[in-house]
């Protein structure tokens, strides 16, 4: 049981999520309190029970419906107590088949990758501002470093998160809030299931948690989970339009 | 996709469904059969089924824990590492643990373990109070030995073969540090080595590293280690504040499969001297931290990487006790014969068996791995026979290759299973590659 003095609290955005799980646990183990945020979180008790025993901190569960935009502002007002990390893992990864005739579909995916979390950490940034720190971090996507032809409505919303974030961090870098974008490449979650992913590429989500902790407490910008990425997207970025265009990756 | 066990021998291709909750695991019951897998730590092929192997390393949370009895109840999926992670630093720790920590809770029932404390507290499932597991109906059931004892007997050591295990509670003891207190002795030979286990029954821990190599007057020479949770008052005056401490033991990692060539009868047999000799000067007694203690091999990940891409075969028995020198005498004279090569070779005394399908029964147990080959596969089939010929049996955790035929002739007790099975429509429900292979 921690025996430190508290050190605040870190909020999870779609803690139901595998990779949002992993980081409530690890930054539960260094001592935090933890705030819950996702749907239906009333199913979030079995969670909040283990991080409270294993860890000894506090949890709270919090409902939080990414695309009520509206409503977030009131959602932060209503925290127990402002956060002093927030990391948004919120994202859904639609089918592109559906994506391409279901419009609806689409919109979801574009809103709840990009205008729903760009939205709150906006809201969390303005109260950050306010008390004069704060770290921000957005798992946003690789995906999203370039449209492929088999995912770019969720490439396209993870691009205009991942510029969302750039901007924030040049906004905010001079107001003593850190901003922390996330790569991860592929991660070994509920929302790649049956995928047939190469072992050496894929990450679980206890390593992102791992490379999160690290990032916010190196204050490092951009970060990729597994060190490939980097290189694997810096060769895919520069390959020529005309070229990839006829590619099927 | 491919899976295998530890051992990295059989792979097979399996369904893989990774389940979060209660109704995660319901919802792949009844639609044919299914097998639980836990952290893989299963050395062949207990945890894998083609049509569907469920991965409950997600379901691991921890429910609640009562400092007044040392219960904890817990998620199947939850590893035996996180719950001392969780509870050493309060003053518990695991009442049996086997030498792997990454092991799961369901996975550490459904082979109901052992360690080096057998011989006097009895194997995991000693310390079971009850267990929630799913059948064949879809039904959640709740078995202790008051409720649905018979259940509650099979499940033990049954293999996962009973239904899909969810939750269990179980008892931690209590200690004052994390160090052991570890006294090293030497044995000249097979009849040392078993004088001094049976000199030590009361120590709480008790085991033997056994060269396999070794022959004539020093056939069976052993390093027997025997070990007491130390006291806070035992330790040096510097650790006495902070009992818990033990440090972050280095993690090292085998980064790709090593030659083959490395593991010859050669390069064992050198080590086994080193090994021993080293040893032989470190008699005496030692603090030694728990997890170099319990898991000397963890600290090396993946180290089933050292036995080359093929992978490895694990073959442990246990030898009913008035049985147990002509018997052991009988293997490890196949084994110096053959030169094949074991390095991790140990021996331990088992005391009273518990449940209807646990493999511990009173008297010695060796356990060895071979890397695989067909020279091997040839040995270890010469040493099934020597262990039937000596009414012993085969831990089926470790088990990747055995034949039919010698379980059952092994095991009496599978019939009795296979009917407790039938009765309960298991058999069409729960299976996996190696109950297919045992025909169980």
């Amino acid at each position: 049981m921690s025996t430190e003095a508290p050190k605040g609290s870190v909020l999870v955005l779609g803690a139901r999520s595998d990779i949002g799980l992993a980081v409530a646990h690890r930054f539960a183990r260094q001592g935090y309190a933890i705030q819950l945020a996702a749907r239906n979180c009333s199913s979030l008790a079995a969670d909040c029970a283990d991080i409270a025993l294993r860890y000894g901190i506090a949890v709270t569960a919090h409902e939080f419906d990414v695309l009520a935009t509206a409503g977030h502002e009131a959602f932060v007002a209503a925290l127990p107590e402002l956060p002093i990390i927030a990391v948004s893992a919120v994202g859904t990864m639609g089918k592109q088949d559906d994506n391409e005739r279901d419009m609806a579909a689409a919109i979801t995916d574009i809103r709840s990758n990009f205008e729903g979390p760009a939205i709150i950490l906006a809201v969390l940034a303005n109260h950050f501002v306010a008390r004069g720190s704060g770290t921000l971090v957005g798992i946003s996507s690789v995906a999203g470093l370039r449209g492929r032809a088999t995912n770019y409505v969720y490439g396209s919303a993870k691009a205009g998160f991942t510029a969302f974030l750039s901007g924030l961090r040049n906004r905010l870098a001079k107001q003593g809030v850190h901003v922390v974008t996330v790569l991860p490449g592929f991660v070994d979650t509920r929302m790649t299931a049956g995928m047939d992913l190469p072992a050496k590429l894929t990450a679980q989500p206890a390593e992102v948690a791992d490379a999160i902790a690290v990032a916010v407490s190196k204050q490092r910008n951009v970060i990729y989970v597994r060190w490939m990425w980097r290189y694997i997207m810096l060769i895919i970025r520069h390959i020529p339009e005309g070229i990839f265009k006829k590619m099927k990756i | 996709m491919k899976l295998s066990g530890w051992g990295r021998f059989p792979v097979s291709e399996c369904r893989v469904e990774a389940v979060r909750c209660e109704a995660d695991v319901l919802a792949l019951i009844g639609k044919g059969d299914v097998i639980a897998r836990g952290n893989g730590r299963a050395y062949g092929d207990s945890a894998a089924n083609a049509l569907c192997t469920i991965d409950m390393r997600r379901m691991n949370r921890m429910i609640a824990f009562d400092a007044s009895s040392g219960q904890l109840t817990a998620e199947s999926g939850a590893l035996l590492g996180d719950v001392i992670d969780t509870f050493l630093p309060r003053g518990w720790f695991l009442s049996v643990t086997p030498g792997a920590k990454f092991v799961s809770l369901g996975g550490a029932i459904a082979a109901d373990v052992h360690g080096k404390n057998h011989h006097k507290d009895g194997s995991f499932g000693s310390f079971v109070d009850w267990i929630e597991i799913c059948g064949a109906d879809g039904q959640v059931r709740r078995c202790s030995r008051t409720e649905n004892a018979d259940l509650f007997a099979w499940t033990l050591g049954g293999m996962g073969l009973t239904g899909v295990i969810l939750r269990a509670a179980f008892r931690l003891r209590q200690v004052e540090s994390g160090w052991i207190r570890q006294t090293l002795i030497p044995a000249v030979n097979l009849d040392a080595a078993m004088e001094i286990f049976e000199a030590s029954q009361d120590a709480t821990y008790s085991v033997a590293w056994i060269d396999c190599l070794a022959r004539g007057r020093s056939q069976g020479r052993s390093l027997v280690m025997l070990g007491e949770h130390a006291l806070a008052a035992e330790l040096p005056r510097h650790r006495q504040s902070n009992p818990f401490d033990t440090g972050n033991r280095a993690k090292r990692s085998v980064p790709f499969d090593l030659p083959r060539m490395l593991l010859n009868s050669l390069t064992v047999e050198a080590f086994n001297d080193l090994y021993y000799w080293n040893g032989k000067r470190k008699a005496g007694q030692v603090l030694v931290d728990w997890d170099s203690y319990f898991y000397p091999l963890d600290a090396l990940l993946q180290w089933n990487r050292i036995y080359g891409k093929r992978g490895f075969a694990q073959f442990q028995c246990v030898l009913p006790l008035e049985a147990s020198k002509s018997g052991l005498t009988a293997l490890l004279s196949a084994i110096a014969d053959e030169g094949g090569g074991s390095f991790l070779a140990v021996l331990k005394r088992f005391g009273a068996q518990n449940g209807n399908i646990s493999f511990p029964m009173p008297g010695y147990t060796l356990a060895l791995d071979f890397p695989v080959s067909p020279r091997n596969l040839t040995l270890l089939e010469e040493l099934d026979a020597i262990v039937l010929a000596h009414g012993g049996r085969f831990y089926l955790a470790k088990d990747s290759r055995m034949s039919r035929e010698t379980f059952h002739r092994s095991e009496p007790r599978s019939d009795n299973f296979s009917k407790f099975r039938g009765n309960e429509d298991m058999q069409q429900h729960f299976r996996s590659a190696q109950s297919d292979r045992l025909g169980l």
